[in-house]
């Protein structure tokens, strides 16, 4: 109860007038700054930082907060809209969500979007005020061994869920895995596969492949085939509301992100992106419509978002109780409190208690924030569908490759962002899902650190692997999931034959 | 799209608001910080960045984020954009000696000019608090009984930590190329190994682990820097017998080939800027210590540091 009450305190504080306009502040200037292609909430954040250090404390965390929220999503806009998501965590939201806008729903997918990432945070928040010390027990004891497991579970059912089969969704992990090798082995420190090219040392910036492979490849589709048949722009179809079948259709999806994206965010190497994953892939198992998927089914929004949400929650806890910052925004995070002379760590709760209880009040107050000024403006986003598509597409590459400047200034990063637009306007052509590679890059180098941790841990052993129960459940669940898909054919067809 | 511009620009603004206040000298300054957001060479670049212009050290000061390669990348592209500039300043420190090296980069600090070392923070050796290892002797005792078996848990492989770990177990009297290291990103990913109780002991900066000292979560048995440090409790490695010392320093640099007058400037605005009691404040607050030092000592300070790192790394087996 003692967690309640100084939350109500937080609250009280997060209220005042002057704060909740450094909230609304907060929310604009990040959702402004979120919307443009290829910059993510990380970016977003350290960019405006500046703007926050002469205020006090209080209104300082709460505008961050703002800016936080608004970055997500803008993201999530720019994701949905254009098909060029600004950070790792949002891909899965323009898989489905992209379509969506293409038949004229651009209106309901973006509502989802701030409804379910407002519903996630909201239960992500009470968890937070909850759970945090008993949570954060539990995540170190996660040993390498689990997150290989869990990375195992994750490469399974990703190449499993995307594409028209599994060896197609297999073949564009591979491509992933590989792009995942390139650059310093993060074990010995030495390089892989960068043949001296300075600018590939620290490896492949997941939102060039990401934008390359989407709005790139999406912008050369177009071009490609404008001179045969001329798309016309999107008209917008119906309500820009979500309808009661809409909101049926989300709720459940929203409930489910959010329950994979906080613990699994909690964990020390979590992060937010196998969350969103493993949302989309159980959304598409658990719907009614799964033909839909891969169309713009509207689950296929609402869960992932819900997931990334949770998950950016759920980071506060290794965040606020070991002063563990487990994503770019955390860390940029980190830097926001130490400009207060606080350090988060195991004392933090006990030593600053309003401090902390105030960001998570106004954690919660910015994304009241968010809903109320982004809802009302969903109509104005979706107009931008209405631009005739060459200049649309000729400003999507525009901001796409500003955004990536931004993010990394080199010639060598350009070159990166051409040739993986090239890679996905031929996957687009020949019917190979993108997504796979974007996760393959992502969990591939993360998979081969934590297995050769584990071996480094064991002296060699492989056994280690299956010595603790978390890691073996795990591998055990990804080898079922992988091969019993092929055991129930291969079943099918006996009775077939016995018939 | 203009609305979407227009917003854009009115954001540029705030920020451009916000952190520019009225100052007196004429500097303007480009600082680089070779790391992205929220690393430590970008910490001490916008630190500077905010101290030089509240004292009026600089009339202007621009922070550019390059990341890459522990700093290489950084170096390189500032080596050649700062050619002579006596505006344009590069954030370094040791971890970027070890990259040098390890990534065989084709430019080394010998290339920059050395202005000002600013801070050096002390690296601190913990075990978990249900370690069998009560002191730096059990310690060094595990390590000269089975060398693989003491597992040590720390920041990127060639790192500072991960140079005191083999110095460690060389003073030990342990074969140096023997060492069980396990790299993390950073000290944070290393720390949820060291609460786990998956590893040995564990090296990083003192400031990073401070609160699971101070909790009692970990248990701190030396620090690097060659003195005690007033408020750390844990002694320095030589104080107990173990004849090693480690600082994680940081500094700045100018590009290559500036004039003296140039140099003396660069040189004076960061000297005004690190005597400020802004400056000392906000020490305080980061939790650096510091370990300033002029352009000259500080030139010396960088060809010895590149001596012992690089024969620590061919130790190891990570240099040639």
């Amino acid at each position: 109860m003692d967690a309640f009450i100084q939350l109500l305190n937080g609250f009280s504080i997060a209220i005042a007038p002057m704060n909740l306009a450094f909230a609304a502040i907060g929310v604009l200037l990040g959702t402004a700054v979120g919307v443009l292609p290829g910059i993510g909430p990380a970016l977003t954040v350290a960019l405006l930082l500046p703007a926050t250090f002469k205020l006090d404390p209080g209104g300082s965390l709460i505008m961050f907060a703002g800016i936080y929220y608004g970055g997500m999503y803008g993201g999530s806009t720019t994701a949905i809209l254009l098909n060029t998501p600004g950070e790792a965590a949002s891909v899965v939201t323009a898989l489905e969500g992209n379509q969506m806008a293409r038949k004229g729903r651009g209106g309901p997918a973006l509502a989802t979007a701030a409804i379910g990432s407002f519903v996630a945070a909201l239960i992500a928040t009470i968890g937070l005020a909850f759970l945090a010390p008993i949570l954060v027990k539990l995540a170190v004891k996660f040993g390498p061994w689990d997150y290989f497991g869990l990375m195992l579970i994750a490469f399974v059912t990703v190449s499993a869920t995307f594409g028209s089969s599994p060896l197609r969704g297999l073949t564009s992990l591979g491509i992933g895995l590989w792009l995942g090798l390139i650059g310093i082995d993060q074990l010995t420190g030495q390089t892989r596969l960068a043949f001296g090219v300075p600018n590939l040392f620290d490896g492949i910036e997941v939102t060039t492949l990401a934008v390359g492979l989407f709005a790139i490849g999406e912008a050369l589709h177009v071009a490609s085939r404008h001179m045969y048949a001329p798309e016309k722009p999107i008209p917008i179809k119906g309500s820009i509301w979500m309808t009661r079948a809409d909101w049926a259709r989300s709720w459940k999806p929203w409930l489910r992100g959010a329950a994979f994206g906080f613990p699994i965010g909690a964990l020390p190497a979590g992060g937010a992106e196998i969350p969103t994953f493993l949302s989309y892939t159980t959304e598409r198992k658990l719907a009614k419509h799964p033909e839909e998927f891969g169309h713009g089914a509207i689950e296929g929004v609402a869960g992932p978002e819900a997931a990334n949400n949770a998950s950016a929650a759920g980071s506060l806890v290794p965040l606020l109780t070991l002063g563990l910052p487990t994503s770019a925004t955390a860390a940029v995070m980190l830097a926001g409190f130490q400009q207060y002379n606080i350090q988060p760590g195991p004392l933090l709760f006990v030593q600053h208690a309003d401090l902390v209880w105030g960001l998570i009040a106004s954690l919660f107050i910015a994304n009241v924030m968010l809903l109320v000024l982004n809802l009302p403006m969903v109509g104005l986003w979706v107009q931008l569908l209405k631009i005739p598509l060459p200049w649309l597409y000729a400003g999507i590459l525009v901001f796409a490759t500003m955004g990536t400047i931004a993010a990394n200034p080199s010639v060598v990063e350009l070159l990166l962002l051409s040739g993986f637009g090239l890679l996905g306007f031929l996957m687009r052509r020949y019917d190979y899902p993108v997504a796979p590679v974007i996760v393959g890059l992502i969990l591939g180098p993360m998979a081969d650190s934590q297995l050769r941790r584990a071996l480094q841990m064991s002296l060699g052993d492989p056994m280690v692997l299956l010595q603790h129960p978390g890691s073996a459940a795990m591998i055990a669940i990804a080898v079922i999931a992988l091969v019993a898909p092929f055991v129930f054919k291969g079943l099918a067809r006996f009775r077939q034959d016995e018939d | 799209m203009s609305f979407f511009t227009r917003r854009l620009a009115a954001a540029c603004l705030a920020v451009m608001a916000a952190v520019a206040p009225a100052a007196a000298q004429e500097l303007e300054l480009t600082i680089t910080a070779p790391a992205g957001a929220g690393g430590g060479w970008d910490a001490a670049a916008r630190s500077l960045q905010e101290v030089m212009m509240k004292t009026g050290a600089a009339k202007s000061v621009q922070v550019v984020n390059v990341p890459g390669a522990g700093g290489t990348v950084g170096l390189a592209q500032f080596a050649q954009s700062a050619k002579g500039a006596p505006d344009q300043l590069l954030v370094g420190g040791i971890t970027m000696v070890g990259a040098i090296l390890t990534n065989k980069a084709p430019v080394n600090l010998g290339d920059v000019t050395p202005i000002a070392r600013l801070t050096g923070d002390p690296l601190v050796v913990v075990v978990p608090k249900d370690s069998p290892h009560q002191t730096l002797a059990d310690l060094t005792a595990a390590i000269k009984a089975d060398v693989a078996n003491t597992i040590w848990a720390g920041g990127s492989a060639g790192g500072a930590d991960h140079i005191l770990a083999a110095l460690i177990t060389q003073a030990a009297g342990a074969d140096p190329s023997k060492v069980n290291y396990v790299a993390y990103s950073g000290g944070g990913e290393a720390l949820a190994a060291m609460l786990g109780g998956q590893v040995t002991a564990g090296i990083s900066g003192y400031g990073e682990w401070q609160g699971q000292i101070e909790s009692g979560d970990l248990r701190a048995l030396a620090i690097s820097y060659p003195e005690p440090i007033e408020g750390i409790a844990a002694q320095p490695l030589k104080a107990q017998g173990v004849d090693v010392e480690l600082v994680n320093w940081r500094g700045v640099f100018a590009g290559p080939d500036i004039s003296d007058a140039d140099k003396q400037a660069l040189g004076a605005a960061i000297e005004q800027t690190v005597k400020s009691p802004e400056w000392q404040e906000l020490l305080k607050a980061r939790g650096w210590t510091d370990y300033y030092a002029p352009a000259d000592e500080f030139k010396a300070f960088v060809e010895s540091e590149n001596e012992r790192v690089h024969a620590t790394l061919k130790s190891i087996g990570l240099a040639e």
